[in-house]
């Protein structure tokens, strides 16, 4: 009982929070109301007992992520009410469309069913379980060239963005050292003979 | 020296002459070409003369293959020799006319720079047609017809540099082509039906295919030997210049004289009849072919004479009647007597090439003037070649007791009694063909040698008989023109000379057996109760009346009659029709394809108009790529919204 | 009981809104981006859910490679957004139609 209202609850905040995304004024508000909705999902993942994942969302998604769409978002000097002009009008077409896919996916789950058991609860988890540690076995053993993949291509997309914002700023005072190491005496210091002393 | 030897020594003698004129001129040298290249001939005339001399007295046919070049399905495709009678006749024709051509040559191009490379063409021709008569099969037959038509095509266009020889040799050559277009598929008849190109093979095989019928069109039963022998003497009518792809030989006399005498009077022309003689076995199936030849040759010969009166060209005269006289032979052999068509092959090859020399001699003294109307009076100048050429006219009208006389009265007589369907209108074709041929012969003698001397001074104070190297040749060829007649008419007409080689079949006229023979001169007195002996006389008349006694009268009549007139100057417009029809057509229909078929169809339709409608149907669609992020966006999701439905309504 | 309906449902209220936050903030990459994180994270709750409701451990694998794609993807694509930001000084959709064709 403590389970459904929970996620009554917290399903609600979720849907609400995802509502404030899509709707609110400020862009600010916008990366704000997402990570609220980021926390929700991780609750509710906490609720079907997937502990990792949850945390992971929290860590991961809010600590990382969204911190630097928030960053983004603020360094970004947009002119907001240029970009919402037209939101009212697209309002109809946009709440129809949402509504023609819940619908159907309230068909497909509760009419139809998909020919699986929709109405049981989560499966059962032995003693002693935890969570982390059957991912990691999963991950390292079978899944670890996929893991591997991924880590090149996180790989990849820190070089990329790196890549993409770097720029040379003109003025700027750089080192060549090749320059440096082939240089010759000759070329720097000149020598030049004279008198010890000031003619009289 | 075995026959297998003596006949590669044959063929090979002229081919290395060539070969070494052609492609050392420059180092053997003017005089070293001429002596090799007549040198090689000589010893082909003299092998020649031998192996006739052989087969009068009964050697054995020879017939045998010296290299198989490959055998296919069957089929063997040799180069091989059959020397019978006929054969040995025509190699030491061809070989004589030759040998005298290549002797007056001499004479005749003596200023001409391309000296070494003449001598090489026409020892290569020697070569050539010595291979194709020699030949057993028809492999080696064709490989002859095509390389005698190169080498005529090779020669027209001597003077490469004068646009009119090209145009002449290269019309010589399309002309050709589409005769041998006819032979060709003669030949492949040949193999289809009876599986060999060997002669005896396909002879002995021939009669089998007589109950065959094929439908050229439907409904319409003919026979398969008809077909092969009309597709064969297409190919002869090309080569023989028969009507009407006779167009290209009076062009051909672009060509220097001696070529005209050696390959466009004496022996290459005459190929289409030495090889329908050949055929005889086959030809003889074929009542329909016959009838077919009978009539062409007839036209040929009365029309084509004709022309040869209205025209100036001296050479162009002779031209004419050579094809009248080809049209002759070819009636010979649509009556089935194919020993009275190569007889008179054989005189004419005499008498003309001595008519063409004559002419080339006259050519020479008038520096290279050809038109009747500027000559008149050269008896005085040149009295070898005169009575050379009056000879050589003589002998072509058939003046009692010359060569031509023989040869052209049997043909008569043979047409005369001809079953032959069409041998009616053959018959008075060729009757007034004799009257035409003295009028055309002597108006040329009258012109040229007789009457008024109308060149310029500069040209009479020059003028002079021609060096021994060319009345020589004139004078080596006036002797057979007047003899060998005489001496041969009975062997080989009326004798068995022709038993083993050309078939004496069902149509053989009655009047040519040799029953009714009793020795040439019963022959001569007998010729005076036929009419054409008269038609001859009147001829002549005619001439000396028109050109001598009255020169102005036929400028009177050319007048009068202007229409006939023009029609015989334009040569009945076969050029004309060629040009502006066939020839038009053929340029109008390719312009068609490229401009419609090509242009419009292919690369309009298929290759641009492809590209076309892809930039078209891009152009539309490319406005459904607006650029805009939330469009993209859109699309996946309505797409989504659509497939889920899909999936929902599906049940 | 909560069941998997439930998650399901969820899931996709949260892609519908989502949906609906594309139509709404055509203009503002920003928002389109965090629209897109918002379908993920309803993707992911799909598989989670069923992971732990069918008793199969890989959909949470799959959320795990999920995560990290997106975290790949939220990094070049705020990287893409900050240098279009240089130059042209605007975010506004609107004006990104250089692929129109």
């Amino acid at each position: 009982m403590l389970v459904t209202i929970l996620f009554y609850s917290f399903a609600a905040v979720l849907i609400g929070a995802a509502l404030g995304v899509i709707l609110s004024r400020n862009p600010v508000h916008s990366v704000l109301f997402l990570v609220l909705c980021f926390f929700n999902a991780a609750v509710l993942w906490l609720l079907i007992e997937a502990e990792f994942l949850a945390l992971v969302l929290v860590l991961v998604y809010v600590g990382a992520v969204m911190v630097l769409f928030l960053f983004v978002v603020m360094m970004l000097d947009i002119n907001i009410e240029k970009l919402r002009e037209g939101f009212a009008r697209n309002a109809p077409l946009g709440v129809l469309i949402a509504l023609i896919v819940i619908v159907e996916l309230y068909y497909v789950l509760w009419v139809r069913r998909l020919g699986i058991e929709v109405t049981g609860g989560t499966a059962p988890l032995p003693e002693n379980y935890s969570n982390t540690a059957q991912i990691g076995a999963v991950l390292y053993t079978e899944y670890v060239y996929p893991f591997q993949l991924a880590a090149i291509v996180l790989l990849i997309a820190i070089i990329a963005a790196i890549a993409l914002t770097m720029r040379k700023r003109p003025g700027q005072k750089v080192q060549d050292v090749a320059h440096q190491v082939s240089v010759r005496a000759k070329d720097r210091v000149r020598i030049v003979k004279m008198a010890t002393e000031r003619e009289p | 020296m075995s026959m297998h030897q003596l006949c590669l020594l044959i063929v090979l003698a002229p081919l290395i002459a060539a070969v070494v004129a052609g492609l050392g001129g420059r180092y053997v040298g003017r005089s070293g070409s001429h002596w090799l290249c007549t040198g090689g001939v000589a010893v082909s005339f003299a092998a020649s003369g031998w192996i006739l001399k052989q087969m009068v007295d009964g050697a054995p046919v020879f017939n045998e293959a010296v290299y198989t070049w490959a055998v296919s399905d069957g089929i063997r495709m040799e180069v091989g020799f059959l020397i019978d009678h006929l054969t040995a006749l025509m190699m030491t024709v061809v070989s004589f006319v030759s040998l005298v051509v290549h002797v007056y040559t001499i004479g005749y191009m003596k200023d001409d720079p391309g000296y070494q490379r003449f001598f090489a063409y026409i020892s290569l021709f020697t070569f050539s047609m010595l291979m194709l008569v020699m030949s057993n099969n028809f492999l080696q037959l064709f490989f002859g017809w095509e390389a005698v038509g190169l080498v005529s095509y090779l020669l027209i266009g001597f003077w490469f540099k004068r646009p009119t020889a090209i145009f002449a040799s290269l019309k010589a050559f399309l002309v050709n082509r589409i005769g041998d277009f006819g032979f060709i598929m003669g030949i492949a008849a040949v193999v289809y039906y009876t599986g060999s190109l060997n002669y005896v093979e396909v002879f002995e095989r021939a009669p089998s295919m007589l109950g065959l019928e094929i439908f050229l069109t439907p409904g319409e039963p003919s026979k398969p030997i008809t077909l092969i022998c009309v597709s064969l003497f297409l190919g002869a009518m090309g080569k023989s210049a028969q009507v009407p792809l006779h167009v290209w030989l009076p062009d051909s006399m672009e060509g220097p004289t001696p070529i005209s005498a050696l390959i466009h009077a004496a022996t290459m022309v005459t190929a289409g009849i030495f090889m329908v003689a050949r055929m005889s076995p086959l030809f003889e199936l074929s009542k329909d072919a016959l009838h077919f030849m009978i009539v062409i040759g007839a036209t040929t010969a009365l029309f084509m004479g004709f022309l040869g009166v209205v025209n100036n060209d001296i050479k162009r005269v002779i031209a004419y009647s050579t094809l009248s006289q080809l049209g002759y032979m070819t009636v010979a052999l649509g009556a089935g007597a194919y020993g009275a068509g190569i007889f008179h092959l054989m005189t004419h090859a005499f008498f003309k090439a001595l008519l063409f020399l004559a002419a080339g001699s006259v050519i020479i003294a008038m520096h290279h003037e050809q038109d009747m109307r500027r000559m008149g009076g050269l008896r005085r100048y040149m009295p070898i070649t005169y009575w050379t050429c009056l000879i050589g006219s003589l002998a072509l009208i058939g003046f009692p007791g010359l060569s031509g006389f023989f040869s052209k009265d049997i043909i008569i007589d043979a047409v005369k009694h001809s079953e032959i369907e069409g041998s009616s209108y053959a018959y008075w074709c060729v009757l007034l063909g004799v009257f035409v041929t003295a009028l055309y012969s002597f108006r040329l003698v009258f012109m040229t040698f007789h009457g008024r001397e109308r060149m310029d001074e500069h040209t009479r104070e020059q003028l002079h008989e021609s060096p021994w190297v060319v009345t020589l040749p004139l004078i080596a060829l006036a002797i057979p023109s007047v003899f060998i007649g005489w001496l041969t008419v009975g062997p080989v007409v009326f004798g068995d000379f022709f038993a083993g080689s050309i078939s004496q079949g069902a149509h053989i006229p009655a009047s040519i057996i040799g029953e009714e023979f009793h020795g040439p001169a019963e022959f001569l007195a007998h010729a005076f109760a036929s009419p054409a002996l008269y038609f001859a006389f009147a001829g002549i008349v005619t001439a000396w009346y028109l050109y001598l006694k009255r020169p102005d009268l036929p400028e009177v009549i050319s007048t009068r009659y202007a229409r006939l007139y023009r029609l015989l100057v334009n040569k009945y417009y076969f050029d004309w029709f060629n040009e502006n029809v066939v020839a038009a057509g053929a340029r109008s229909f390719g312009t068609g394809l490229w401009k419609r078929g090509d242009e419009a169809a292919i690369d309009g339709v298929l290759v641009n108009g492809t590209a076309r409608a892809i930039g078209a149907i891009a152009a539309l669609v490319r406005h459904v790529q607006t650029g805009y992020l939330y469009h993209y966006a859109f699309a996946m999701i309505i797409g989504l919204s659509l497939l889920l439905g899909w999936m929902l309504l599906k049940s | 009981m909560i069941t998997l309906t439930h998650y399901l449902m969820l899931a996709g209220i949260l892609f519908a809104i989502a949906v609906a936050g594309i139509f709404l903030n055509r203009k503002n990459v920003i928002l389109l981006l965090m629209c897109i994180e918002l379908m993920l994270l309803a993707v992911n709750f799909n598989f989670v859910a069923f992971s732990r409701f069918r008793g199969l451990l890989d959909g949470q694998i799959f959320v795990f490679f999920i995560l990290t794609v997106a975290a790949a993807e939220a990094a070049i694509g705020l990287a893409i957004l900050v240098v279009l930001f240089r130059q042209r000084q605007s975010i506004n959709v609107e004006e990104l139609d250089a692929m129109k064709g």
